[in-house]
């Protein structure tokens, strides 16, 4: 099965334990819990605590100034656009080149599964100075679009597609495994009875692919609203006008400022956390969605 | 002829999975495609259905030409190896799926599913997802989602590899019965001979992206054309030297010959039916078969199978017994014909005119 997901990894191995000649001894399982727990109390737990414990030192007041200050609010709203922009162009790219993947025979495949993967092994560093390269005031179309007044580079523009290249891995990765295990033969099914394109996508592969599509947005939205490097290059830094959540953090801890930077990071944290409580719920779901698949294939 | 199919060709990458493939079929037959796996049958299927295009050749369906013509606009059902169920649809709406994409009326739509579902047996299912029904019965609503749209012409993959034995021979009965009741034409794939002789009109033998033969299950098995057939239809065995037999003795050395455990007899001199034809022979072996014992003799230079009632003696391994065979399949040169038992015919005719001077 596709599904190396956290999820089946933690249901394979408590059929594991349960199986009698598999059992170590009590010191040994006592050893390995503890050292898990403890590195991952040390190394996740602490720090988002340290995160929150950081924002409120200085009172709750403070906290909430920090979030509200024009600054921090103009950070947030250019991050929601971002990501409302980015996230459904993704979205759409990453369903039609699942399907393209996993429903067609042609040439070139391979290297296009490849290509969606090139952000995920880049350097979001690199991501940015690509744009830089491309846009910048010495750039290939730079000069192009600053004559026209609409600066890519150092302005939202610059920020979006940024953006747009870094997360656009999530959901296309998520549905491509998902569409392959389902194979097209419910397509097909619609074909012979008559249904076209839009309503064989609409009324038999969307309702097939939801959770998966779900868990991929929720991946996607999270990186595009917490993305630093890439955005940091193309971005200068403007106060109020350039800066996202994390360059606004950025600026706020240079600056000393650490209550306040902690508590716009908070913001982030919490994000963090939704996300992980969707993701769960849409994992679970697109687990038993996939389950559903065996009893049909078998007897 | 109803479908009309002429000089089909298809590849996938090397792989010739249809080379030149021709055959018709009249309106209301039931026709089964069998052969190995991987020799072409599901491709030969598909592309009627148009879900494969032919690299080359034609498809006639009632007179059209329908190579152009979209799988959506071809009036086809199709039934799936796995049935292909929507999953996340109950099964009225299921059945309901291709009326619906008709955008026909609610009461309409209501109608026809019902009688779909009283047809197919499944009243009182309409609730149920897919995953929730055993596989006899997800195979009828794969049958009824590929009728409810009336199509002209019904195509069936393999429809009853994913169903246990038990199950399968009360549904291939049902399938029949119901198919002959609504008329329509029908061609399934199987790779089962048994499952295509008991629920089809009419055979084609696809090996190889070929059709080997095309006709009724009995005329295939009494006159197979190709080594191929007689050794796929029926029991059969591949004779080396077929001259050194008794009765065969005009055979040209060198030709192939297909013998059926049918066609021969074992058993004491006194058992055998034309004992003047015979030859002697040893039991290797005797395996119980539920219905008869079934002997391994060695006789000459050839080890040859045959059956025996449990109504006659038990033979032993060792025991000296008298071997009949009454004709063989003989292969020369692409030439094929049965060949009966010289000396019986010869000693059944002498004995006929003995009778008629008397």
């Amino acid at each position: 099965m596709a599904g190396a997901t956290p999820s089946t990894l933690v249901r394979s191995s408590k059929t594991a334990v349960a199986s009698a000649g598999l059992q170590e001894s009590r010191l040994v399982r006592l050893i390995l819990i503890t050292v898990a727990l403890l590195f991952i109390f040390v190394v996740l737990i602490l720090p988002l605590i340290t995160v929150f414990e950081q924002a409120f030192r200085k009172g709750l007041d403070v906290c909430i100034a920090a979030i509200t200050d024009p600054d921090a609010l103009a950070a947030i709203r250019l991050t929601l656009i971002t990501a409302l922009i980015a996230v459904p162009l993704n979205t759409i790219f990453g369903v039609a080149a699942a399907w393209a993947i996993s429903k067609f025979r042609f040439r070139g495949k391979q290297v296009l599964v490849t290509l969606i993967d090139l952000p995920f092994a880049i350097s979001p560093v690199i991501s940015g100075l690509i744009f830089v390269l491309l846009f910048g005031n010495q750039g290939f179309f730079g000069p192009f679009f600053i004559e026209r007044d609409m600066p890519i580079i150092f302005a939202v523009p610059g920020i979006v597609l940024a953006t747009i290249f870094v997360t656009f891995p999530f959901v296309a990765r998520e549905l491509i495994p998902v569409m392959q295990a389902q194979g097209n033969q419910e397509e097909e099914a619609a074909v012979s009875l008559g249904a076209n394109g839009w309503t064989i996508f609409r009324r038999i592969t969307l309702p097939n692919i939801k959770w998966g599509l779900m868990y991929g947005i929720i991946l996607c939205n999270a990186r595009a609203m917490g993305e630093f490097g890439a955005v940091s290059v193309v971005s200068g830094h403007i106060r109020g006008k350039t800066n996202t959540i994390p360059l606004h953090v950025e600026i706020l801890y240079n600056e000393y400022q650490f209550a306040a930077a902690f508590a716009v990071a908070s913001l982030l944290v919490l994000l963090a956390l939704v996300t992980l409580v969707v993701k769960g719920y849409a994992e679970r779901k697109a687990e038993q969605a996939r389950l559903d698949i065996e009893p049909q294939g078998g007897n | 002829m109803y479908i009309e199919v002429k000089d089909l060709v298809k590849t996938f990458g090397g792989h010739v999975a249809s080379d030149r493939i021709s055959f018709g079929i009249r309106k209301g037959s039931l026709v089964g495609l069998l052969g190995p796996s991987g020799g072409g049958k599901t491709t030969i299927l598909r592309m009627l259905a148009g879900l494969e295009t032919p690299d080359s050749g034609e498809i006639y369906i009632d007179g059209k030409l329908v190579n152009d013509v979209p799988p959506q606009k071809r009036g086809i059902g199709f039934v799936f190896q796995n049935y292909a169920l929507f999953r996340h649809m109950t099964v009225f709406d299921n059945i309901a799926f291709g009326l619906t994409v008709q955008k026909r009326k609610k009461k309409e739509i209501r109608e026809r599913v019902s009688e779909l579902l009283e047809l197919t047996g499944l009243t009182g299912l309409e609730r149920r997802y897919p995953n929730q029904l055993s596989g006899g019965q997800r195979q009828r609503v794969a049958f009824a989602r590929a009728l409810a749209p009336e199509p002209q012409l019904l195509l069936l993959d393999e429809p009853f590899a994913a169903i246990d034995a038990k199950v399968r021979k009360e549904l291939r009965a049902w399938l029949r019965s119901t198919i002959e009741r609504i008329g329509i034409t029908t061609l399934f794939v199987t790779h089962d001979q048994e499952e295509a002789v008991e629920v089809a009109d009419e055979i084609m033998i696809v090996s190889g992206g070929r059709i080997e033969q095309h006709g009724t299950p009995y005329d295939i098995y009494k006159n197979p054309q190709t080594p191929f057939v007689a050794g796929f239809i029926g029991e059969s065995q591949l004779l080396d030297d077929p001259g050194s037999l008794t009765g065969f003795e005009d055979v040209k050395p060198g030709s192939k010959a297909i013998i059926r455990p049918e066609f021969t007899e074992v058993g004491t001199l006194a058992e055998v039916s034309a004992p003047y034809a015979a030859q002697t022979g040893t039991v290797q072996s005797v395996m119980f078969r539920g219905s008869s014992w079934q002997v391994e003799v060695r006789t000459g230079n050839h080890t040859i199978y045959a059956y025996r009632s449990l109504e006659q003696k038990q033979l032993k391994p060792g025991d000296d017994v008298w071997v009949l065979i009454h004709r063989l399949y003989l292969f020369n040169d692409g030439e094929s014909y049965v060949i009966e038992n010289a000396k019986k015919s010869t000693a059944a005719a002498a004995k006929v005119t003995q009778s008629a001077a008397l």
